[in-house]
């Protein structure tokens, strides 16, 4: 026990300066593995899972979310709600589904008619929380109107932003790449499949998502 | 731009324009001109939240055989100057391209240049 008692110099700062709840979402355009992400920091601080993922794009149709997940970083923690949204798309063709998935046409049309509506969810989320963990793909162009448009967003809102350059276990993968796009937010390079680096992007999720910021509200 | 027949054409909404609209009748604009089968170059493009409305509304106006969405892509915006920040003056978006995803398609795109394709015999109907 040290001077201050129970906890660390850390931890006490963090009562006093920093935030100890907050509300998550995680972000993205889909297929960049957000579910997957979302199963990885539950299964490792809950032993949960969030839900199913597929590589049939807008598998996640309806936002979920998981109430009071404690993330440690040494002496301090952050309780977060996670809310794992649908991806964010300009566009949905249900021809896509028949044509690439096989899925037939009912199927499609369905999928297609619930992913429009997970879109304007994920889009409505945003008044709701927090800061934001917006996941990338790290093998494909960082330059798309999806993560521009919601980093402006977040950015106009004043919510903090935290990138991870997910799929770093694939060959191709170019997280560099993403870092050198988006120089005014941290970037964590991890493979949410295997693991890889998600310590460090927890750390970062601790400092990043404590500090105290005046949100804007639009 | 309208395919049809007799070609192709192209709309430049000029700033004016667009200054002229509201945020919500900017947006009314916009998707019932790409409804349409138009594509339109933004001379002053659109706020990150009129781009994340545009979306929602977009969304709200797929029809699975007539309107599947939107390919957008902008140009990013104007950084502002050390007294537009004390000010709290809001970026300035740059010109921003806009048209129905089932007829244009972003090839590539960096911060100076957007590269897109038409996708041919698509045009409006």
């Amino acid at each position: 026990m040290g001077l201050f008692g129970k906890g660390t110099l850390a931890s006490i700062l963090q009562r006093i300066f920093g935030k100890k709840h907050a509300k998550i979402g995680i972000y993205g355009p889909p297929n960049v593995g957000k579910t997957t992400l979302a199963n990885r920091i539950l299964r490792d601080w809950t032993g949960d899972i969030m839900g199913s993922v597929s590589e049939i794009p807008h598998e996640t149709r309806r936002a979920k979310w998981k109430r009071n997940v404690k993330v440690e970083n040494g002496g301090s923690s952050l309780l977060m709600d996670i809310v794992d949204t649908p991806g964010i798309a300009t566009k949905v063709d249900f021809k896509d589904f028949m044509n690439t998935w096989g899925l037939t046409r009912d199927e499609a049309k369905r999928r297609a008619k619930e992913a429009t509506e997970g879109v304007i969810e994920s889009i409505k989320w945003l008044e709701d929380i927090d800061g934001v963990l917006l996941v990338m793909d790290s093998t494909q162009d960082p330059f798309t109107q999806v993560n521009v448009t919601i980093l402006g967003n977040l950015e106009a809102r004043n919510l903090p932003v935290l990138i991870a350059a997910n799929k770093i276990d694939m060959e191709e993968s170019s997280p560099a790449t993403l870092k050198s796009a988006f120089p005014q937010h941290p970037v964590i390079p991890i493979s949410a499949l295997t693991g890889y680096n998600a310590d460090n992007l927890y750390t970062t999720m601790v400092n990043h998502f404590s500090k105290k910021r005046k949100k804007k509200r639009r | 731009m309208t395919k049809k027949d007799n070609g192709i054409s192209f709309n430049l909404v000029s700033r004016q324009k667009l200054d002229e609209l509201t945020s919500s009748e900017k947006l009314q604009f916009i998707l019932k001109e790409v409804k349409k089968g138009k594509i339109l170059v933004l001379e002053h493009g659109l706020t990150p939240m009129e781009q994340t409305n545009l979306i929602e509304n977009t969304m709200k106006e797929i029809e699975h055989d007539t309107f599947i969405g939107v390919e957008m892509e902008g140009l990013g915006q104007d950084k502002p100057s050390f007294i537009q920040k004390i000010l709290g003056v809001a970026k300035k978006p740059r010109v921003t391209l806009i048209g129905p995803a089932n007829l244009l398609k972003t090839i590539c795109k960096d911060s100076d240049m957007i590269q897109t394709r038409i996708i041919p015999g698509r045009g409006a109907k």
